[in-house]
């Protein structure tokens, strides 16, 4: 399997497809049955929320190595409104707009990092390594 | 996770062995060790899934895409519920700040109902959320004369109530001179019209009366008009004013009229969530309410307002949908 992948999102049927790749490459890193759960629920909410604040976008797909792990790294990118506050995306006592899964997405996986500009899009960028 | 599988394993074999109470409350203290280890919910099903396959060696690999299938479920149930219970958390915590908002508004808009012996004053007030979108305010500034307004802001809850803190301080700023009543409309409206959003409107009805004389001066701006009633002819009148909402246009005009009171008569001063009652048109409402209050004329000032108010309520099943104020002047 290549260690790169990229996949459009542009509807609800683009998202099980993705899904379906996201799981074959979280088994083939060495994730069990629960963790490629986590990360396919992770990348579904990430997907779900670019097809409801941004239409379209695409999302890459990575393994991740170190000297002495793996693991795997989803990054989704649109050219929507983008997020006006990430501080109040990511926290978890504030669940409103774009954030309302983000913090329960975060803690699915080991790292979820935003990267937004207004009016020109939003990058996601999520890891999760073996234990 | 080694240790949490053991232990819970060996919980489940001895309760598919003996079906016994004690084991069942040792696998609620199992619990326990999950929450202290903070292992989610997707974890405990993927233990019971591994306890179940080594005490049953020969299960049916489908058994096992059931449980991937639980898990699957389970990871976005977890997610799920958490977002549900931080929106609740959010909420509890609003109604908290509304609380002392509601309690912070009651004691600025606090009004002392003043006595005399040649008036008897009554007032309620009620919102119909926990903050307050009508204000009454009584002053008696020199001996002779008490003024009285009575505002509700187009609109309820929170906006309403900030809004109305700004009409109190515009109120009090004026309450030392004794002013006319429409002088005082004309300076609320221009406060109003420069601080107040647009699309925030004010109604009020404000009146001065001189105690000696018995003469009530008053002036309203959109208010719902105040009704006079006539002791002596036992009817009542409309106080019709016209004048624009405050806050509408910068420069407006606001024409006062005079009404003298003789014994028994009174003055009452609705808002419209008096006047707003189900299958009503606002007619059949008014002439509900002079009958209400014609009914209740022998009695004190304040037990009139408290018993229209009352009788409103049953009514209306005790759903009225507006904040309720009525203020009676009776001589």
């Amino acid at each position: 399997m290549n260690d790169k992948l990229e996949v459009t999102i542009n509807t609800e049927w683009d998202i099980i497809t993705a899904r379906q790749i996201v799981r074959e490459t979280a088994k083939s890193i060495g994730f069990d049955t629960v963790d490629q759960a986590r990360i396919v629920t992770a990348f579904s909410e990430i997907a779900k929320n670019i097809i409801m604040y941004a239409h379209v976008g695409f999302i890459k797909i990575d393994i991740i190595k170190s000297e002495v792990n793996k693991g795997i790294s989803i990054t989704a990118i649109d050219n929507g409104p983008g997020i006006v506050d990430i501080k109040s995306v990511l926290d978890e006592s504030n669940p409103k707009g774009l954030g309302a899964g983000i913090p329960g997405v975060r803690r699915l996986m080991d790292t979820l990092e935003i990267e937004s500009n207004i009016g020109k899009g939003t990058k996601v960028h999520m890891e999760k390594w073996l234990r | 996770m080694k240790q949490l599988l053991i232990d819970y394993k060996q919980i489940l074999s001895e309760y598919i062995t003996n079906r016994e109470e004690q084991t069942l409350y040792n696998g609620q203290n199992y619990v326990r060790q999950l929450i202290q280890k903070n292992v989610a919910p997707e974890d405990l099903v993927n233990i019971h899934r591994k306890a179940v396959a080594d005490i049953y060696s020969d299960l049916p690999e489908t058994l096992s895409h059931a449980y991937d299938f639980l898990i699957e479920v389970m990871v976005q149930f977890g997610l799920k519920t958490r977002e549900h219970q931080s929106l609740l958390i959010q909420k509890e915590e609003l109604r908290i700040e509304m609380e002392i908002a509601a309690r912070i508004q009651n004691i600025l808009l606090k009004t002392a109902i003043p006595e005399f012996n040649k008036l008897d004053i009554g007032m309620i007030s009620k919102p119909i959320r926990k903050m307050n979108g009508d204000y009454v305010q009584f002053i008696h500034h020199e001996q002779n004369y008490l003024s009285v307004a009575v505002a509700d802001v187009v609109g309820k809850g929170v906006p309403a109530a900030l809004c109305m803190s700004m009409l109190k301080n515009g109120l009090e700023t004026l309450e030392y001179g004794n002013y006319d009543p429409s002088y005082i409309l004309h300076v609320l409206n221009r406060i109003i019209e420069k601080s107040v959003d647009d699309g925030m409107f004010v109604s009020a009805f404000y009146g001065r009366y001189d105690i000696e004389k018995g003469v009530l001066t008053y002036s309203s701006a959109g208010h719902e008009p105040a009704l006079y009633f006539s002791s002596k002819f036992g009817s009542y009148v409309d106080l019709e004013s016209k004048g624009l909402l405050l806050g509408v246009m910068p420069e407006v005009k606001y024409p006062q009229f005079n009404i003298k009171l003789e014994e028994n008569d009174f003055i009452m001063i609705v808002t419209d969530g008096v006047t707003e009652i189900r299958d009503c048109d606002v007619i059949e409402a008014r002439s509900l309410l002079k009958e209400i209050a014609f009914s209740l004329r022998h009695l004190s000032a304040q037990e009139m307002c408290e018993k229209i108010y009352a009788e409103l309520q049953r009514i209306q099943d005790y759903n009225l949908n507006d904040d309720f104020t009525i203020v009676i002047l009776k001589k």
